[in-house]
């Protein structure tokens, strides 16, 4: 039975949140954590993705992701259209509000093509199957004799009908068997695989597109929060005379602190009439803290200690051969440790949400990444159920991680409900950088050996670096199985490796950030590669390659496979790109780094120049393989942004601690590449048939170790730690 | 009470005299498109023109912008709507926050500079930050207004 139905009769439909009427059908995804749970008789069917056509022939689908830059809304329905024969400019996009019927609506981990670009294929042949038939019962003609053109059924005598013409008995319809259902071939493809207009581009150009920041309610108070500078400090006791003085304050009150990953850091909300005096009147507030154990964090002592860690034995995370051996009959061995810092998020829109308490329902409106954990977390704290609780997804100024953890929604909803009233919580530019979910810190040692022919023998890579595990299960000190995979899975064709982890107990909230643990992985792997090319006399890009070795599936104990032989292809077209071994202007120097991420496989090489002992990026040459591309624009958009993404936390990026509070707080001290600083970026996608894999993150690991690699050939000199603005380089 | 002109229309309103012009935008008038980012003059999302200059209204008291002709994403003038029009040929946007600050500081720069040289863009453009890093089709959208113009 298939997993796509005609629901046009069906009473559930105005719960999805679609009008009546029109030809509607609906999937059933299936979701990444039961993969194995068929849907096969209509009790179970719970349809995920809608999509739905109107006798005018407009074309609604419902986005179940959010839309942050990513290109969602625009890509998703692209597929539909195009295997439906659907004229692009009468597609519409709903955006779903956070519900399970949505299936898994996370918009992280670079997923959302990766999972839903089969279903939505299949729906749109269907639907276009079904027009097809609904345009020969009309005619009464065989349905061989038609076809589907750009919102019309064709027959061969000529006559034409529109989409929407045909919906009274396309809805009647069943829907047609899988079996034999027809699939456009590649070649036809318009809009897939195309560079397409994001759906969206006019609203974000004209200022209609509403943000989060931008909802407005009757009566709505604005709030902002004072809290504890050390993480998990409590408020010991406040004083809020100073701060209701403030024309436009009209409340002072407490936001208890929820322990719970996503809880509420707990503090001091000002409630007032407009932003500004919210803002001010935080500033007016007298509080006294109880700041807590984490007031011991100091990030620079923080260093030493994961760094002697790493200069030490650890816990075992792989064990090939042995190493020892193999360092013990090197010809030369080389060793180098690395030490990268905290990572803040800064999408350009704060953190804020809306949120309305009635009684026992609610409903949000805020920007998220994770619309059904939100959903969750204020059930959770208002201890009703699900569905007394509507969360409705904005557009994202950015997300990057940060707004996959609602504790900022969780703060809205506590203050709606102790005020009685519709708030929006707005968090400043100065909140979102001392009380964000940091990017780990790290500490790295990597030793390898050899032989005399410059062949690595043994690899061993340590690390140290508080856990993302931590913030749900605090205590942990040691990297989870997910951090250690990408050292563990390095593609280098080495008998002897072993990773090693080091204890690194976390004192602030850890996060995900764009790309995680490629960062620090994919920085030092690629700096070390490229130190041992020169240990072993060799030209950086033939013994990388020969270093990956041949073409192989690695064992990555994962469903989708690892192939060397794509991580090879992407790096041998980067160096096409650039012309690697061209002669370059007097102080110029190319450098190169390779990754695979998300089952993507990146590699860039950057032209530098060093003037002045000042480094200056002139060309990113970005070639990805990330399967069948939906959307050429928002690929090559997203490695533009990736780049930029990489030279900002290359540069400049770095979170610090003193007595337990992050030191930086706007970006005149956690600084942005800016219009001045920027590369020429060209992008390449290779052309491929394989299955789509992830976009948003894989650009950004390989960026930092490719600067740093170039830098090293112009001066002789490596750097080992970042950002590089703490070496005056910029 | 503090009178505003805002893409030619008049708002009386009620506000202290040293409120951000950008709060008085977006809390009191309503005017949603002007940005918040940081507050502090650094990253031009809320920029808007006063007087035909572009300025950070988050750091412009509304006591001076008071009687005098503020632009905003929302409003009309030739230069922004021309390179509106960019901005969606060249597939500018990515999660789009940031693009009305953007906007405003190139149509700043357009009003004065017909013929913007790649230094005159970075100048023009060094306060607004992107954190997605659009920056490059930012530039193209720019030329090609300045082009589109010549040849009209
Ligand atoms: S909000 Fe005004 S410059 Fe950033
Ligand atoms: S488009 Fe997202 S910050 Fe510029």
């Amino acid at each position: 039975m298939s997993n796509i139905k005609n629901i046009s009769r069906r009473s559930f439909v105005k719960s999805v949140g679609l009008a009546s009427g029109g030809l509607i059908l609906a999937c059933n995804t299936p979701v990444f954590s039961d993969k194995d749970k068929k849907p096969e008789n209509l009790v179970d069917f719970n349809p995920n993705l809608f999509v739905q056509l109107n006798s005018d022939g407009s074309l609604i689908l419902i986005a179940s992701r959010s839309e942050m830059g990513n290109g969602v809304r625009t890509s998703l329905p692209s597929v539909i259209a195009d295997e439906m024969d659907a004229d692009w400019s009468r597609v519409s996009v709903q955006q779903a509000v956070g519900d399970k019927k949505y299936g898994d609506q996370n918009t992280d981990g670079s997923r959302s093509i990766r999972y839903l670009y089969e279903p939505m294929r299949k729906m749109g042949a269907m639907a276009r199957v079904m027009l097809i038939t609904a345009a020969a019962q009309k005619w009464q003609v065989p349905e061989t004799e038609c076809s589907a053109e750009n919102h019309f059924i064709l027959h061969t005598s000529g006559k034409k009908i529109a989409f929407g013409d045909l919906v009274e008995i396309a809805k009647t319809l069943e829907i047609p068997s899988e079996e034999n259902l027809k699939y456009k071939s590649p070649k036809d493809f318009k809009y897939i695989g195309k560079y397409l207009k994001g759906i969206d581009a006019k609203e974000y150009g004209n200022g209609s597109a509403i943000f989060g920041l931008d909802k407005r309610l009757p009566n709505m108070k604005f709030v902002a929060i004072a809290r504890c500078p050390v993480t998990f400090g409590t408020v010991k006791s406040f004083d809020k005379t100073e701060a209701l003085k403030i024309s436009g304050v009209v409340d002072v009150i407490e936001i208890p602190r929820i322990e719970k990953p996503f809880g509420a850091l707990g503090g001091i909300a000002v409630i007032a009439t407009n932003t500004w005096a919210a803002f001010k009147g935080k500033e007016a507030l007298k509080i006294e803290w109880d700041f807590g154990d984490n007031q011991v964090y100091d990030s620079d002592q923080y260093m030493n200690q994961i760094t002697e860690n790493v200069h030490k034995q650890g816990k075992i995370g792989k064990d090939l051969g042995n190493v020892n051996n193999a360092f013990k009959n090197a010809a030369k061995t080389i060793e180098s440790t690395f030490q990268l810092p905290h990572l803040a998020h800064t999408p350009m829109e704060v953190p804020n949400a809306v949120a309305w308490v009635q009684g026992d329902s609610c409903e949000v409106w805020a920007p998220t990444q994770a619309p059904q954990s939100t959903r969750k977390e204020v059930t959770d704290y208002l201890e009703t159920t699900e569905d007394k609780v509507t969360i409705n997804v904005t557009f994202l100024g950015g997300g990057f991680g940060r707004k996959s953890k609602p504790d900022y929604v969780v703060e809205a909803v506590i203050a709606s409900k102790t005020i009685n009233a519709p708030v929006q919580v707005v968090w400043t530019r100065e909140d979102d950088i001392k009380h964000g979910y940091y990017h780990t810190v790290s500490a790295q040692y990597l030793k390898a050996s050899l032989d005399k022919n410059g062949n690595v023998t043994g690899w061993l890579h340590r690390f140290a670096l508080p856990s993302i595990t931590s913030t749900f299960m605090p205590g942990v000190d040691y990297a989870a199985g997910f951090e250690i995979s990408s050292a563990a899975n390095v593609p280098f064709d080495i008998k002897n490796l072993k990773v090693e982890i080091g204890q690194a107990p976390a004192h602030v909230r850890i996060g995900w950030l764009r790309s995680v643990i490629n960062i620090p992985h994919g920085f030092s792997i690629n700096v070390f590669a490229d130190e041992l090319a020169y240990a072993a006399n060799k030209d950086p890009l033939e013994f990388r390659l020969n270093l990956i070795g041949n073409d192989r599936i690695e064992d990555t104990k994962d469903p989708i496979k690892y192939n060397t032989a794509r991580l090879k292809n992407v790096l041998k077209i980067a160096a096409k790109n650039a012309d690697w071994g061209k002669e370059l202007p007097e102080g110029h120097a190319f450098g190169l780094a390779v990754h695979y991420s998300f089952y993507s496989y990146v590699a860039s090489i950057v032209e530098v120049s060093m003037k002045n002992n000042k480094v200056k990026v002139h060309n990113i040459y970005t070639v990805i393989d990330c399967g069948i591309v939906v959307n050429k624009n928002t690929v090559t958009a997203q490695m533009e942004g990736a780049a930029i993404f990489g030279m900002s936390l290359a540069y400049y990026g770095k979170i610090t601690a003193k007595n337990g509070a992050i030191e930086q707080g706007n970006y005149n001290d956690y600084k942005m590449i800016r219009m001045n600083e920027i590369p020429k970026v060209h992008v390449e996608i290779v052309e491929s048939t394989e299955n789509p894999t992830g976009v948003g993150e894989p650009g950004v690991p390989v960026i930092a170790p490719a600067i740093v690699n170039a830098i090293y050939k112009i001066t002789g000199k490596r750097y080992y730690n970042l950002p590089l603005s703490d070496y005056d380089l910029v | 009470m503090i009178t505003l002109r805002i893409n030619g229309k008049k708002h009386d309103i009620d506000v202290e005299p040293d409120m951000p012009l950008l709060w008085a935008i977006r809390d009191v008038v309503g005017l949603t498109g002007t940005k918040y980012g940081c507050g502090k003059g650094l990253c031009g999302s809320c920029k808007v023109l006063l007087d035909n200059s572009p300025v950070q209204s988050c750091l412009i008291p509304v006591s001076i912008a008071e009687e005098k002709n503020i632009l905003t994403i929302e409003g009309e003038s030739e230069n922004l709507q021309l390179l509106q029009e960019s901005w969606i040929e060249e597939n500018v946007p990515q999660c789009g926050f940031c693009q009305p600050g953007q906007l405003i500081a190139a149509t700043a720069l357009l009003d004065k500079n017909e013929n913007p040289t790649d230094d005159d863009i970075n100048e023009a453009m060094i306060g607004n930050i992107c954190r997605c890093g659009t920056y490059q089709r930012i530039k193209k959208a720019i030329n090609r207004t300045v082009e589109l113009k010549k040849q009209s």
